[in-house]
Formats: structure tokens, sequence, C-alpha cells
């Protein structure tokens, strides 16, 4: 087996038990990626698949098998700055606990992707007529698989919606 | 409280009513209230680089050698013994460690309660926990398996097998109500009030209202789960925790283990959301019994199903109010009488009764509530406790009088707005709730509201707007200190065990802190959040920034006699007394002749001295009793209702707040609009469900408990009037638990706007509409 995290390759737990989650927090003690439910309900242990958000509560370690895994840790340069969507969350507030804040910005990242290669999405108004337009309806509903209990709601979606147009210009 | 108790402070509230208001705490208003730097403005806070990169530890996270892993098996039954326990197969199973059930754990106290007497204690109920068969409720833990790992944790629990003798149990609200028990105090206020003959004015009035309010069991799902991982050293507990009371939840784990004060050692310097339920409850007490059972430390994380089964939420309330009005809105009366939940063994008080004591001037006042004594889980304090579910209540009924009279929902207000404190006549100490109204108003466009509901339509979308009044109390802990450090460069280091989970109490105080000492920002650091620090009282109440500040105030007062001391005669502010000097430019200056300055670094280094430390504490909050200090909000919303499927979608919200002075724009603005969408989700969707036959909850996930999404959340608007309050450190009251308040009642005006459907039973699900 053949897990990569953050680039680098890592050992697989030896029960077939273990979730990524639980790999990822207790055993390599990269706790950034949170557990709020250990169910998929609430999105903040989210974190990137070859690119595609999984909840990794929900996946088990074992199926990140030749996979590359991003979690939060990896997000900022290895100099330190921080990623534009990091820089904009604190610009915004869109935290307060800020226990749901990596998933947040882990599933923003892949939303980001799934925006731009066209994907629609619930409120999208019109199928045929090519990507859909960034709104921040747009935004609320592909986020609304990550709760925030505190309330950082508004400013998440500014702090997206910062990205979102710093990267289209 | 006891009678006695309600006596005494009855006598005290009477003597400081004759006391000057130079006496007392906020006699002359403080000098920060206008003199600002840091203060006011949008600041970032300080721990969002280590959040935002997943670097800030929470209690779980602590890396820790040895570690075994804790799962619960909670009982099925509410009332009754276990008559068998098998743990053969549990204790066998792969990686098992130990499990620990009442006829192994070790003998134990109970915990002492929460309350205004004892700052150091922070238990929620007052049970045994795990120290003989019985079963109190349903979900109360009967075995904890430790284990290598968690899956084995949790394999070993699903192996214990238990066998129950039931006994009948309580579980049915309706039922319980007939033999519900009045205290005879809710919180420091007299639970009974009867003024001006209410029941002769509701027969006689023009304009009566006359309803009962519903609101639910309600969870307060922070997105960290409970959790602490928890070691013994030396006969000494160390208690890595997620806490909204370091030093409570370290002098109650004392108390109950038989350790002296010192001896337990919590830290919890980032919680992931607490809004109350943060505090001590049966897995860290079990958490430590079985670390010290195996002698290895123990990690407890608690699964969604078992935060619903062992931490106590909001009760449900059924709230009775009766308004009588004459035909131009005057109050004649206000009768507020309700139930809620509060088992014996409860520490807890619901005072959604204390609502309408303080909003509007009545000519009269008939208020009271029950408990009902169920076998349930202890109950607890949730986000704004009383006044949220309170508000629902009283601002419905003000709706449906203001319709009733034909009259605008503000103008009623406006009409009613106190002058003072309706019951005790006490002055305020500042109070603007009107201009609250009139920058909401302004805000939302209220002039574009329909007086007569279900007139406005686009498509299937019935269009409504409504509004209610929010209100929280002003409250200042006593007891909670600080040091304050200066150091040979002359930057200065603020510590205190306060606590953080979200409200940037560190990034405030900070700023405070910078402009009380008239240093840069970057000369200050904070640091909070460990037992090991000087004691400061629980985070609640919307208590902590106001007693931090008085804290930091009364330190700052020590600071300066002692570099005065130290400065000797050598110095430029020398023959100067410490009321003669203030901070300014890194160092104390004269007042009148601010050309005489010494910096703190230059005063240390001619006394030769490293540093040089002081602490300040909080004193008695008297000015609470002299004085009726309440804040105030008016809570706007427009919101669509499908006339087909009965769908609310809330368009926008707006929360108009007198809170005093507002010390940072930025995070005050994250914590109302935190607030708002508690009380968006208390609306429309938030809801524990039990199985009244069983005492057990149903809703045990965040699938089944429904807090707002992205989606259910629109731009909100938050606004305040910065008018400051004299009396309270900072010119600031507490805003952490009003952004919940009224909102709720707001929404459900809005419906009825909308709809002209008068919905009395939170929440406003589809069915309810249709
Ligand atoms: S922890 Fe995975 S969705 Fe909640
Ligand atoms: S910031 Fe606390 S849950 Fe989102």
């Amino acid at each position: 087996m053949s897990i990569r995290v953050n680039g680098m390759e890592v050992l697989p737990p030896d029960d077939a038990r273990v979730s990524l989650l639980d790999h990822l927090r207790e055993h390599l003690h990269l706790s950034g990626t949170k557990k709020g439910c250990d169910q998929g309900a609430c999105g903040a242990c989210t974190v990137l698949l070859d690119g595609n958000r999984v909840l990794s509560c929900l996946t088990l370690a074992a199926q990140a098998d030749g996979s590359n895994v991003q979690t939060i840790e990896a997000l900022a340069a290895e100099s330190g700055a921080l990623h534009a969507l990091q820089r904009a969350f604190i610009e915004h507030d869109g935290l307060q606990c800020g226990y749901c804040t990596p998933g947040q910005i882990c599933s923003a990242i892949a939303m980001a992707e799934e925006l731009r290669r066209g994907d629609p999405s619930y409120v999208t108004l019109d199928l045929a007529a090519g990507p859909p337009v960034v709104t921040r309806a747009e935004i609320r509903e592909r986020m609304s698989g990550n709760l925030c209990r505190c309330g950082a709601h508004n400013g998440i979606v500014e702090a997206i919606e910062d990205m979102l147009v710093e990267t289209a210009a | 409280m006891t009678k006695l108790q309600n006596a005494i402070i009855g006598g005290v509230r009477a003597v400081l009513g004759h006391v000057p208001a130079s006496w007392l705490p906020g006699g002359t208003p403080d000098p920060l209230i206008d003199k600002r730097v840091s203060l006011g403005g949008q600041q970032s806070r300080i721990d969002g680089p280590d959040k935002v990169r997943g670097a800030a530890r929470f209690a779980a996270e602590v890396p820790m050698e040895n570690l075994l892993y804790a799962a619960f098996v909670h009982s099925t039954i509410a009332r009754g013994r276990i008559a068998d326990l098998d743990v053969s197969a549990a204790e066998a199973a792969p990686g098992v460690a130990l499990v620990m059930t009442y006829r192994n754990a070790p003998k134990i106290g109970v915990p002492p309660p929460i309350g205004i007497t004892n700052l150091k204690a922070a238990g929620n109920h007052t049970l045994p926990i795990m120290q003989d068969p019985e079963i109190r409720w349903n979900g109360q833990v009967v075995a904890v398996v430790l284990a290598e790992t968690r899956e084995q944790a949790e394999h070993g629990a699903a192996l214990v097998r238990v066998r129950y003798d039931a006994a009948p149990a309580r579980t049915r609200f309706e039922e319980g109500k007939a033999s519900a028990y009045t205290p005879e105090s809710m919180l420091v206020e007299r639970n009974r009030l009867d003024k001006g003959d209410a029941s002769r004015k509701l027969a006689e009035a023009a304009f009566t209202i006359d309803a009962v309010y519903t609101t639910p069991w309600e969870n307060h799902n922070p997105i960290e789960p409970h959790a602490a991982t928890l070691v013994w050293r030396e006969g000494k507990l160390i208690v890595h925790d997620a806490t909204q009371m370091v030093h409570g939840t370290a002098g109650s784990l004392a108390n109950i283990f038989g350790l002296k004060a010192g001896d337990v050692h919590v830290s919890s310097p980032y919680v992931g959301g607490g809004f109350g339920a943060k505090g001590l409850w049966d897995h860290q007490i079990l958490g430590a019994a079985a670390a010290k059972l195996a002698g290895r430390p123990v990690r407890v994380t608690l699964s969604r199903a078992s935060m619903h089964r062992l931490v106590g939420g909001r009760t449900q309330t059924e709230q009775r109010v009766a308004l009588a009005a004459d035909a131009d809105g005057k109050l004649k009366a206000l009768l507020h009488h309700g139930y809620g939940v509060k088992p014996l063994h409860s520490v807890c008080d619901e005072g959604f009764s204390l609502t309408g004591r303080s909003l509007y001037a009545s000519e009269s006042f008939d208020v009271v509530q029950h408990y009902v004594d169920l076998d349930l889980l202890a109950n607890s304090f949730m986000r704004g406790p009383g006044e949220t579910p309170g508000t629902f209540a009283i601002e419905c009924a003000m709706d449906e009088l203001a319709d009733a009279l034909g009259m605008d929902p503000i103008e009623l207000r406006r009409c009613n707005a106190a002058s003072r404190d309706p019951v005790s006549g006490a002055p305020h100490s500042q109070n603007a709730m009107m201009e609250a109204y009139d920058l909401g108003a302004a805000r939302i466009g209220w002039d574009r509201r329909m007086a007569k509901p279900g007139t406005r339509r686009e498509g299937e979308w019935l269009i409504g707007m409504g509004c209610a009044t929010g209100t929280f109390p002003f409250t200042r802990m006593p007891g909670t200190s600080v040091r304050i450090t200066i150091d040979a460069a002359g930057g200065a280091h603020v510590a205190s065990a306060a606590h953080e989970m979200g409200m940037g109490t560190a990034t405030v105080q900070r700023q405070h802190a910078a402009d009380r000492l008239g240093l840069p920002l970057d000369r200050v650091t904070v640091i909070i959040g460990d037992s090991s620090l000087p004691f400061a009282s629980f985070a609640g109440g919307s208590s902590q920034t106001a007693s931090l500040a008085a804290a930091i105030s009364a330190a700052s007062g020590k600071l300066a006699t002692e570099l005065m001391r130290l400065a000797g005669n050598d110095t430029p502010l020398a023959g100067l007394k410490s009321s003669e000097v203030e901070f300014a430019d890194g160092g104390l200056r004269s007042v009148e002749d601010p050309a005489r300055h010494e910096s703190f670094a230059s005063i240390l280094r001619r006394s030769g001295r490293g540093e040089l430390s002081v602490v300040g504490e909080s004193g008695a909050p008297l000015e609470i009793l002299k004085y009726s200090m309440h804040s105030t909000s008016a809570n706007f919303c427009e919101l669509r209702v499908s006339e087909i499927t009965g769908e609310i979608r809330v368009d926008r919200l707006v929360g108009a707040f007198d809170c005093g002075r507002i010390l940072n724009a930025k995070t005050a603005t994250s914590q109302f609009k935190g607030g708002m969408i508690m009380g968006l989700g208390m609306a429309l969707t938030e809801e524990t469900l039990l199985d009244e036959r069983t005492g057990r909850i149903m809703s045990t996930s965040l699938a089944d408990y429904h807090v707002p999404v992205h989606l259910d959340v629109p731009d909100i608007d938050v606004l305040w009037t910065d008018i400051p309050d004299p009396r309270t450190p900072l010119g600031a009251r507490g805003i952490g638990e009003i952004g919940t308040t009224g909102v709720a009642a707001a929404i459900a005006n809005a419906v009825f706007n909308a709809t002209g459907k008068r919905v009395r039973d939170l929440p406003l699900t589809l069915d309810k509409l249709i």
C-alpha cells in the first residue's frame, strides 16, 4: 500500500477499521484536520484526495491507497506564507472558534475547482448556459456540507468570494 | 437561592439605592471610554493565523505517550437498576486495557454545583457518578472501556452486556406539569412578581392578548465534540480540556477526587465552540477516574450521540403571555407564566420569565415560572439562557398586540419603552432601545412593510417583514484576576485563566491593555486558558469581557503605584502622587505637565529590576444592584414563505444593538452574527427530539439535529448605537448572548406578516404553515 500525505509517503494503519481521519489525527499527528461528528454530517474533516474534497471520516485510510492526500497543514507555502484563502479568512473574520475552519478552507479550494470545470449545483439556474456564474447563492449551496456553529457564515462566504475573484482576474 | 439570600439581595439593593453613585464601581466613568487608540477599531483576531493553518491545538489533539482511548456504554432505560453486568467479552477483546463500571470505579464525590456562591464549582448536576447500580436518566454512562486504540475501545464497548430492572420513569412533560415545583428564586431575582393588580387590569382593558408559546429542547452542538486528555502524575491530575470554566473544572475535580485545590491542573487554550455546553460533565470525571484506575493517560472524545446523552441542553418551555393595553397602546398589564424542565438534580435556571420585567413600562406585572421534575439528563445554560426563549414569547405577544391595536409594532414598543426599571424603579445605567430600533428600521427599509398581513407576493412566495426586541442583562463577575508583567524592554504581558471559544478574548484584551498602558499593540501579549494563571470566572453570562476589563483596570492602578515607588526621586516624575500620573508612550507621565515622562524600561533599569508584576481583581459588582443594567437590541427580518410547500427562506436579517461601546468592530460583528444565526436555527429547524415513552433522545446526530447551513444564512447586517455605559469598564456591556435573543420572534412575526398565520410553537417547520 502506498499513501502520500502532503507529498510524503506514509505507512498505512495496521487496523483495517481506521478511517483516513483517525489515521491523520491519531497516527500521523496531523491534527489540523478536525473531527466534528465522525458521521459525514459536518464537513470538519474535509481533505483533498487527488484534488477532490472528501470527508475523511467516511473514508477508510485503506481507500487512500495510491492517492495523494492534501490536508490543511500543506496549504501554506513552505516559507510559511499563508494561502490567499487563509489570508482572506482572517481578513473577513471567517472564523471564530476555528474548529470548522480547516474543513471550510479545504472544501472551498476543491469547490473552486468544481466551479471552474463547470459542475452545476442545485441553485444553478441554467444548466445549458456553460460554467455556472459565481454568485453568493452558488457558494452557499456548494459549501452547505460544512457546518459552522459559531455562525461565521457571512465571513466565510466573503472570503471565498475574494479568492474566486482574485483567481479569475 | 433561598428565601434568606433573596432577602439579603433585596436589602443590599435597598441600601445601595441611597448610596451616592460615586462610591460604587463605575462611579467615575472609565477614561478609556473616550481615550481610544486601538479599541473600537477593526482588529483581526490574533489566533487567526494558527486557526487557518490548523495549528491551534484542541483538547483531543494533545500528544501523549502510552495513551488509552475511552469509549462509553450508555444506559438504555431512564430509571431503575443495573441487574446484571457482563464485561467479560469486552475485557477479552483485543487491545482492551480496562472496563470500568460501578463495581470497580474509584470512590469519588458528587460534583459541586456551579453557582454564584462558589466560583470554583462547575457541576451541572449533583448526582453520584458511577458509584452505584442506580440508573437516573436514559443515556447515563454504565461502563467505560479503555483500549489501546479508538477502534478497539469502541468494539469493546459494543461487547458489554447490561440487563436492567426498570422502574417507572417520569419522562412526559404534560404529565409532569401537574406536580411542577415553583422555586423561590430565579437566578438572583425573586421568582414571583406581583405588582399593581394585573388580573384586574387584564379583565378591564380595552385590548388584550392571551396566548401560549412553546419552544423545544435545544442542544448547543458545538462543532468540536467535548474532549479531554487526562493524566495523573505523582498524585496530581492534569487535564487538557475543552472548557469554558478552567478554574471551575479544576476546583470541582479536586473536590470530587479529594485533592488539594492546586493538585488539579486544567489547560484549555482553545475551545471549539461552547455556547454554554463546555462545562464540567460526566466525561471528564469518568475519564479521570478511569485514568487513575488504569494508571495510564486517557483520551475521551465524545461521539455526537454521547454528547446528546451526557451534555444537557436548553429545556423546552411552555409560556403563557397575557398583555393588556388601552387604545393608545400603553401597557396596563404584563402576565408571564410558564413551565420548563429542571430535574431536581439539575443546577441551571432557564429564567425565561425574567425577560419581560425590564423591557416595557407596564403598569402591572404578574410573573412566575414553574419547573417540571423529570427523570432526564440535567438541563443546562445555552446561549442567552432565559432571554432566548423568553423573548420569543414576549415579543410575539407584543406583535400580536400591535396587530390587535392596528398599530405599527415599532410604535407599540416606542410608547412602552421604559425610562427606568419598570419593576424596581432603579435608573438605567444606559439604555437606548429605541435608537437601536430606528437604526435597524432604516437599514432594512421598514417603510416597505405592508401593515396588512398576506398582501405582498412574488409568484408562489408570500413576503413579509417582522421585528422584535432582544435583551440580556449586564454581568460582571467578582474575583476575576489578571497579572500584568512589565518586562525589561518595557513590554506588557497580561495573564489570566480566561477562555477563548471564538469570542476573541485575547484579541480584545490586548487592545484594552495597550490603550490602558499607553503602549502600541505589538508591545502587549495576552495569555489565557490555563488554571496555573490567575483566577478567572467562567466564560458565561456575557460577563467575561467586563470582568477582565475591570481586573486589567485594577491591575493598572497598582502598576502605577508600584512604578512610582520604584522610580524614587531620580525621575522626572519625582514628587508626584500616583493619582497625578497617567500611562502614556510606554511609561508614566504627569497629567499636568506631559513633558515629565519616564518609560517603563527606564524605571525598571534604574531600579535594577528585570521585570515587575502586579495582580488586579474585578471587585464586587455592586453597580448591578443600584442600576438597571440591560442591553437591548432591535431585530429585523425579511423573508419569503412558499404558499405551496410552506418553506420559509429568510432573505435578510438586521440586528441593531445597544450594548454600550463596541471594543473591536470586527470580532463584535462576528459575535452578534453568530448569536443571530443561532436564533435563526432556533426559529426554523432546531429541536431535540425526545421519545417520551422511554426518555431517550432520538436526534443524537447532526443529521437529525439541524443547525443552519450556509444556504440558510443570508447576508446579515449588524449595527450598534455605540453609546457608552458610564457604569461599566470601557463603557461596554457583554455581547456574547444578546445576538440570539429576539431573533426567533422577529422571524415568527415576519411569517405572520407574510402569511397571516400566527405560529406560536417553535421551530417554524413547514407542516405548521400548510
Ligand atoms: S467529522 Fe467527517 S463529516 Fe463530520
Ligand atoms: S468557527 Fe466555530 S464552528 Fe465555525
